[in-house]
């Protein structure tokens, strides 16, 4: 496969390292009343879709950017690609 | 003159001689030749035998689509089983020996099975051999074994080197026929870049083989000035004898170039084979077509072959495979075989069409409306029964027959991604799928474009229509005036019934299998394919399948479409596995890593380990030493009374840098780092998410803003490419900054009583290293040896007053040997990874073994670590209650109750008492070592509730390795349990 | 009919004239005490073994396509009960008990072939690991051999030990494990299910699920509404797919996991053998073909297909320890889809919807685990309580923190 880093542009997948389900991002609050659950559901529960699935890859063999990759797992086509440091800022985590 | 088949005319060198042999006798054939167009020339029909029956067999094909006509080919190492005749290239000294055989090929005592086929048809072997079920092992399943399998192997290394490499273009355009001719040169002449690969080893696909492809010149002479014209362009690279094996995501494909197979070995330098992957932006498949053949009874003997492929033999060969030949045929094209065989001077016994309105002959007889129904001839063809449309029969003497039952669109690569081909009624055959691949086009044949004015047209409109789409102008490529006929055919897969009908040549499926598999209700094309093997040869059915589809589909009444079609997988012709692999095989397999003061180590006597991908230093044998025991004993003792080096380069160190820093490691450690001083050491558990423990190691603290923390050498990688998940996907504004500076650093523990006192003769005198000024658990910048930057911890695994010291890696051989000349006075010894184990198992420390991936801090008796007053990876969910049960596995230490008894690592343990089984394990062995301070073996154990089990005698067992004793439960800490000497 | 030697002389005898279907096409009746969804290997055995020991009279399994399509005939036919941990390994252990009494208990030869299956070691770590799981092994009933460098070398005498990048400092066998003809499992059980009156329909893909206040009453299909009484989800590699149409999310991901065979060669390797410094495992079948494979490639996919990196990355190691293998010739690769869950474990387990079962989850360890799959889901469904060899296959374990996680990767399904 291939990947069009935002930054690098077209790398082989090959350099990568697949990090899972981007949901990995939405980590929980640690303080919330139903942490426990709310970690549970983040650590195992998927929605492992056919079709559309955004996900974590890692360009280790790279600028070691975090991207999130929008990929149909039916077809291995690409949709879009963000650095998942974006991702994640636009999805409330800060610090 | 010994090729009494050879013909006039031809793409051969008869200026170049070249012999050869086939079983122990020698043949001449030409340069231009393949083995079995030269075996041909020979007279030579029989070249193989068939898997389950041994029929005697011939080629079918003149391509790589051949099921037949297969051999081991080349002697000693380089012995290469299944290869197909047909795509062999001669070579001057080229041996050749037939397989699947016992005894000789014309006597193969396995031909025995072919008298008893009739018990031994389709799935045969699932409905018997039960019987005594002790049986299968050892008799049966032998048995067939033996009888199975086709070649066989050297047993000896492949000698030969193959590489892999890449390759980028605008358009690759797979296959060198008409259409990917035309292509080539319109998009080769609007400069785009272009690979065009072709795995024939002359490029001009069917146009080699035709005599009337053009109206003013041969198919042949337009290919070879096309190719010609091609290779003056800069930006087409032209790849001959170069397979395009499967089509793979984003426009990547994978090709096989055989750079040396037609070469007696390998030029020196050069590999056998370079497997490509190519990078396309865009992809024409212009794979030609491949014939099928016709079902009658015994169509399998040798000299029966597929008409174009008798064609291709004469025409681009000079090869006819006997004087006297027929063509059975439901369509033109069989003709054309017949006029061009007699044009070179070949008797023709007769065509025989199925159609009655056959076109007709001036110069050989034409059975319209015929059928072939039976043939004759044990080790090759001799004559065939042909019924006439009256229903009277007639015997032809003929040594060959050609058959000729339309051709199939080579689809493959259009259905790698799982398109399912689709019917084109007008040639009666599976076309490429509308979802192929999604930057591959198809042109020509492969579409089902048969004739060769349709297949230039078609590869020039699919490259310009690319070439529009991409930027590229493209200009109208003149075509040659070429061969137009229409399609005229009438399908006929099968005579009627026929039963000992060859489907599946190579893997004697017969209609007769097919209509089992029907009767057992294996209906379903895949079901069919696997009940009977049809199309699992091989060739992987490129032959066969659609003769099996049309039997299917006649026996369920319905349509061919209806009943589908398996799909094609890559590769697109058999590959070696050595090719796949490349350099990366033998000691090349992964690379290998040296620390940098690794040729040091090598001059004291190191034996080395495979530590991950690193080569570490295991231990030094002296002079005299003959066993390691001896070398690591003496190593820890010397260490533990004087100093002792060991290098620690390997260990990750990674530096983390910002304001957050200390932030940022709060969140990564269970314990806390917020407030960890400047100058100081602390040990540091990290979690996993799912509360296990991930890896251990240290965090020093340099600056304020500066930390640098070392993993585990195994987990270097993982623990660093977690962090960077952390710190860009959790938490992504904090300020912090992570580097690996694993390679940047050696770094070398120095460890025992003396080490200070070592330390301090190559450290900087401005650097106090006293208890006081630089107690435990310290860390600071310093200089050593006269202003060389260094950094130094005062931390220690051993459990010794120990240091480690690091310097960049550049000075990492001139550091070594100065602390070992410093160390000369007290004795010094460089110590190995077992030393270093001993030390630490001696000190209860937790390694990998403990750190198993199921263990968390708990288990480690670090469970008051785990910070309850903030967030860290891992905190939250280590509060499972599976993870918190009473009886939690402890570490624990372990010593044998006889002291002369080993504690291995592996046993399980057991209360005195309890039943031996899995239900009343109280847990296992973690590490084990024999310590030369005690005197005895001892272990790391985890054991149920363990650490209130101090002075409990368990029963340690290892049925594994014969181990049954017992030992006690201890503390891990075997030696200094208070730490007084890490401290002193 | 019963399958023998005799009848085979005798239908060769006459012509093959009467041999009947291995199983009748049928089609769906309005309701079932029993549906399972999933005509593969583990929907086949548990119909079998709900009908054979529990005296269920209504089961249909439904399959979307044709019964043996997806993974039971697309894996690497290696079966083995060499498990370290005491959740796994007594499931897999009967598993192969059941293996070795299949052929007489079906009537059917699926070539279970204990030939053996070896795993190299190549570290002291690693011999300390195999050693555990060595014990643990024989501790619960199964066997375990561990193997000197010299008694491999004997076995394998073209095995690269003296050029290797990880040189072999022995083994872990299991002498009781081996290979199975995939195909003729799935086969096997329609035909013995069949025979007991299990409807098998092929063609018959589930579209929804019909759930009324919390509980399932039964299946849309391609072919019509069926009712049923207790619905068994048995569909590894669709898992998610298929239970998403009952609003379930799953602690499961599907991979691709790529296969391979060779051309046929005369006999060369005795068993199965795995290299434990890469990741490769191999053995030949009775036809002569290499089968072998590798890792799974490691992202999220249903395309029964992958990609060139790990086709590499699983000759390379071939090549490592078999140098001889590099002239023979790949002739096929394929893609299965494999249902990862979360700790590298399956689940047999009801779900939160009554009268909904489900059973997944099996990574790539799901071929060798057909026999007991079947027999501890049909257990499950008959009586509603797990079986004791498959009590710690529940949804609730990464709940409570008791995960099965033989590798020790944790959360992450494309590691395990």
């Amino acid at each position: 496969m291939i990947i069009n880093h935002p930054l690098l542009g077209p790398r082989d997948s090959a350099e990568f390292t697949y990090m899972g389900d981007a949901k990995l991002i939405d980590r929980p609050d640690w303080q919330a009343p139903e942490a426990l659950a709310q970690f549970i559901d983040y650590g195992y529960m998927r929605d492992n879709p056919d079709g559309a699935h955004r996900e974590l890859w890692y360009h280790e063999q790279g600028d070691r950017s975090f991207l999130v990759v929008t990929r149909d797992t039916t077809t291995h086509e690409i949709f879009a690609v963000e650095l998942a440091r974006d991702v994640a800022r636009s999805r409330g985590q800060s610090r | 003159m010994s090729q009494i088949n050879r013909l006039p005319g031809g793409q051969i060198d008869r200026n170049q001689t070249l012999n050869f042999t086939f079983d122990g006798k020698s043949y001449q054939g030409h340069a231009g030749d393949t083995l079995a167009s030269a075996l041909l020339a020979n007279g030579v029909r029989l070249m193989g035998r068939s898997f389950k029956y041994h029929r005697p067999r011939g080629v079918l094909t003149a391509g790589s689509e051949e099921p037949n006509a297969l051999v081991e080919l080349r002697e000693g190492a380089r012995k290469e089983p299944n290869t197909r005749a047909t795509t062999a290239e001669l070579f001057g000294g080229l041996t050749a020996r037939s397989q699947n055989k016992i005894g000789s090929l014309r006597f193969d005592l396995m031909a025995i099975n072919d008298r008893f086929s009739n018990f031994l048809t389709a799935g045969f072997y699932y409905k018997t051999f039960m019987w005594p079920a002790a049986f299968w092992e050892k008799i049966y399943e032998p048995i067939i074994r033996n009888a199975a399998g086709l070649g066989s192997i050297s047993l000896q290394d492949d000698p030969d080197a193959y590489d892999r490499g890449f390759l980028h273009c605008d358009l690759l355009i797979i296959g060198a026929g008409p259409a990917g001719l035309a292509a080539a040169l319109t998009a080769g002449r609007a400069r785009a870049q272009v690979i065009l690969a072709d795995e024939d080893f002359t490029l001009g696909g069917r146009l080699n083989s035709e005599r009337l492809a053009f109206a003013d010149q041969s198919g042949a002479d337009w290919a070879a000035q096309t190719v010609a014209e091609l290779a003056s362009l800069p930006n087409v690279r032209i790849m001959a004898r170069t397979t395009v094996l499967g089509a793979f995501d984003h426009g990547i494909f994978s090709a096989l170039e055989r750079v040396s197979d037609h070469l007696p070995q390998p030029a020196p330098g050069k590999p056998r084979q370079v497997l490509w992957r190519i990078y396309s932006k865009g992809s024409l498949l212009c794979a030609g077509a491949t014939e099928r053949p016709i079902a009658f009874e015994n169509n399998d003997r040798p000299g029966i072959m597929l008409a174009g492929a008798m064609r291709s033999y004469a025409n681009r060969w000079a090869v006819t495979p006997a004087q006297r030949v027929a063509v059975f045929t439901n369509n033109d094209d069989g003709h054309r075989t017949a006029a061009d065989l007699h044009a070179k001077g070949v008797s023709i016994a007769a065509v025989i069409d199925v159609r009655p309105d056959a076109p007709q002959s001036q110069d050989y007889e034409v059975i319209k409306g015929g059928q072939v129904i039976n043939s004759r001839g044990r080790l090759g063809l001799k004559s065939i029964e042909v019924v006439l449309p009256g229903g009277a029969t007639r015997q032809l003497t003929c040594g060959a027959l050609g058959v000729a039952g339309g051709w199939n669109p080579n689809v493959h690569l259009t259905s790698h991604h799982r398109g399912r081909p689709e019917w084109l009624p007008q040639i009666a055959a599976f076309g490429p799928p509308s979802q192929g691949p999604k930057t591959l086009r198809i042109a020509g044949a492969a579409k089902g474009e048969l004739s060769t004015a349709d297949a230039l047209r078609g590869g020039a409109d699919q490259a310009a229509s690319w070439l529009g789409e991409n930027g590229f102008s493209a200009a109208a490529v003149e075509l040659p005036d070429a061969e137009d006929a229409p399609v005229s055919m009438t399908p006929f897969w099968a005579v009627k019934g026929c039963n000992r009908a060859w489907l599946d040549q190579q893997n004697d499926v017969t209609v007769k299998d097919v209509k089992l598999a029907h009767k057992e209700n294996f209906v379903s094309v895949e079901h069919l394919k696997r009940y009977t093997t049809l199309g699992m040869a091989t060739d992987q059915g490129k032959t066969s399948n659609m003769g099996g589809l049309a039997i299917m589909a006649e026996l369920t009444g319905k349509a061919i479409p209806e009943v589908g079609t398996t799909i094609f997988r890559p590769p697109y012709t058999p590959t070696a596995i050595g090719a796949f692999a490349g350099r990366d095989r033998g000691t090349d397999f992964r690379p290998i890593r040296k620390t940098p003061s690794h040729a040091w180590a090598e001059e004291q006597g190191a034996v080395f380990v495979e530590v991950g991908l690193w080569l570490r230093a295991q231990w030094f044998a002296k002079a005299g030493e003959t066993h390691w025991r001896q070398s690591v004993d003496r190593e820890v003792r010397a260490t533990r009374e004087s100093v002792g080096i060991c290098d620690v380069t390997t260990l990750g160190k990674i530096d983390v840098q910002g304001t957050d820093a200390a932030t940022f490691l709060n969140k990564i450690y269970c314990n806390g780092f917020a407030k960890l001083a400047i100058g100081k050491t602390r040990y540091g558990l990290m979690l996993r998410e799912d509360g296990i423990a991930m890896d251990d190691g240290t965090a020093a603290r340099l600056a304020e803003d500066h930390f640098v923390v070392t993993t585990t050498t195994a987990n270097a990688v993982s623990v660093f490419r977690h962090m960077e998940f952390a710190r860009q996907c959790l938490w992504p504004d904090l300020d912090v900054q992570l580097i690996s500076t694993t390679e940047a650093w050696a770094q070398y523990a120095v460890a025992g009583p003396n080490a200070r006192r070592l330390l301090q003769k190559v450290v900087d005198p401005e650097f106090d290293l006293s208890n006081e000024a630089f107690p435990f658990m310290a860390c600071a910048n310093i200089t050593v040896c006269g202003g060389l930057r260094a950094r130094l911890f005062r931390i220690s695994f051993s459990g010794e007053l120990a240091y480690e010291l690091a310097v960049p890696t550049r000075y990492a051989d001139a550091m070594i040997r100065r602390l070992m000349q410093a160390g000369e006075e007290f004795e010094a010894v460089p110590y190995g990874t077992e030393a270093l184990g001993v030390m630490r198992i001696e000190k209860g420390h937790a390694a990998g073994n403990e750190l198993n991936g199921t263990t968390t801090a708990l288990n480690l008796g670090m469970g008051r670590m785990v910070s309850k007053a903030k967030d860290s990876i891992g905190s939250t969910l280590s509060e499972r209650s599976g993870l918190n049960q009473t009886d939690a596995l402890k570490l624990v230490g372990l010593w044998p109750v006889n002291p002369a008894n080993p504690v291995p690592a592996g046993s399980h343990l057991m209360a005195k008492g309890d039943p031996v089984d899995a239900a009343h394990s109280q847990g296992y062995v973690t590490s084990a070592c024999f310590s030369p301070n005690l005197g005895h073996s001892i272990s790391l154990a985890y054991v149920k509730s363990g650490d209130s089990r101090m002075g409990e005698i368990l029963r340690l067992v290892s049925p594994l390795t014969g181990f049954d004793h017992e030992v006690e439960v201890v503390s891990a800490h075997f030696i200094d349990p208070k730490g007084e000497r890490l401290r002193a | 009919m019963r399958y023998s030697a005799l009848r085979v002389i005798k239908e060769a005898l006459t012509g093959h004239k009467g041999w009947t279907p291995a199983w009748r096409d049928v089609a769906p009746q309005a309701h079932y005490d029993y549906i399972v969804i999933g005509g593969g290997g583990h929907g086949l055995a548990t119909a079998y073994y709900l009908a054979r020991d529990h005296g269920a009279k209504k089961v249909a399994v439904l399959e979307k396509g044709w019964i043996g399509g997806g993974n039971v005939g697309r894996n690497t036919t290696i079966i083995r009960s060499n498990y370290l941990l005491d959740g796994n390994e007594p499931f897999y252990e009967h598993s192969l008990k059941l293996w070795e009494g299949l052929e007489q208990d079906l009537n059917y030869n699926a070539m279970v072939s204990q030939r053996g299956i070896l795993n190299l070691i190549h570290s002291d770590a690693q011999r300390d690991a195999f050693t555990r799981r060595g014990n643990a092994m024989i501790l619960n009933g199964a066997d375990a051999d561990l193997l000197s460098t010299q008694t491999i070398q004997k076995r394998y005498p073209f095995i690269n030990v003296d050029n290797a990048r990880f040189p072999i400092k022995g083994g872990l066998a299991q002498h009781r494990g081996g290979t199975v003809r995939h195909d003729a499992v799935a086969w096997g059980y329609a035909r013995a299910a069949d025979q007991l009156g299990v409807d098998i329909i092929q063609n018959c893909e589930v579209t929804g699920f019909r759930i009324q206040g919390g509980t399932c009453l039964g299946v849309e299909t391609s072919r019509g509404y069926i009712a049923g009484g207790k619905i068994a989800a048995c569909v590894a590699g669709s898992s998610g797919r298929l239970m998403s149409k009952a609003g379930m999310r799953l602690p499961i991901e599907s991979h691709v996991l790529q296969a391979f065979v060779s051309e046929g060669l005369k006999p060369v390797l005795p068993g199965v053998i795995t290299f434990g410094a890469g990741h490769f495992y191999c053995s030949q079948s009775d036809k002569g073909g290499l089968v072998f494979g590798g890792d799974i490639d490691g992202y999220n996919s249903y395309a029964q297909r992958g990609n060139l990196p790990v086709v590499e990355d699983v000759c390379e190691g071939a090549m490592a320890i078999f140098p001889m293998l590099g002239r023979v010739r790949l002739l096929r690769m394929w893609g299965g889809i494999m249902d990862m869950s979360m700790d590298g474990s399956p689940i047999i387990d009801r779900t939160h919807i009554d009268g909904l079962y489900f059973n997944g989850g099996w990574c790539y360890g799901g071929f060798k685990a057909t026999p007991a799959s079947g027999w501890c889901y049909a257990h499950l469904l008959a009586r509603d309580t797990p079986h004791e060899f498959a009590k710690a296959y529940r949804f609730d374990r990464f709940e409570k923190g008791q995960m099965i996680d033989e590798k020790g990767v944790g959360n992450n399904p494309q590691l395990h």
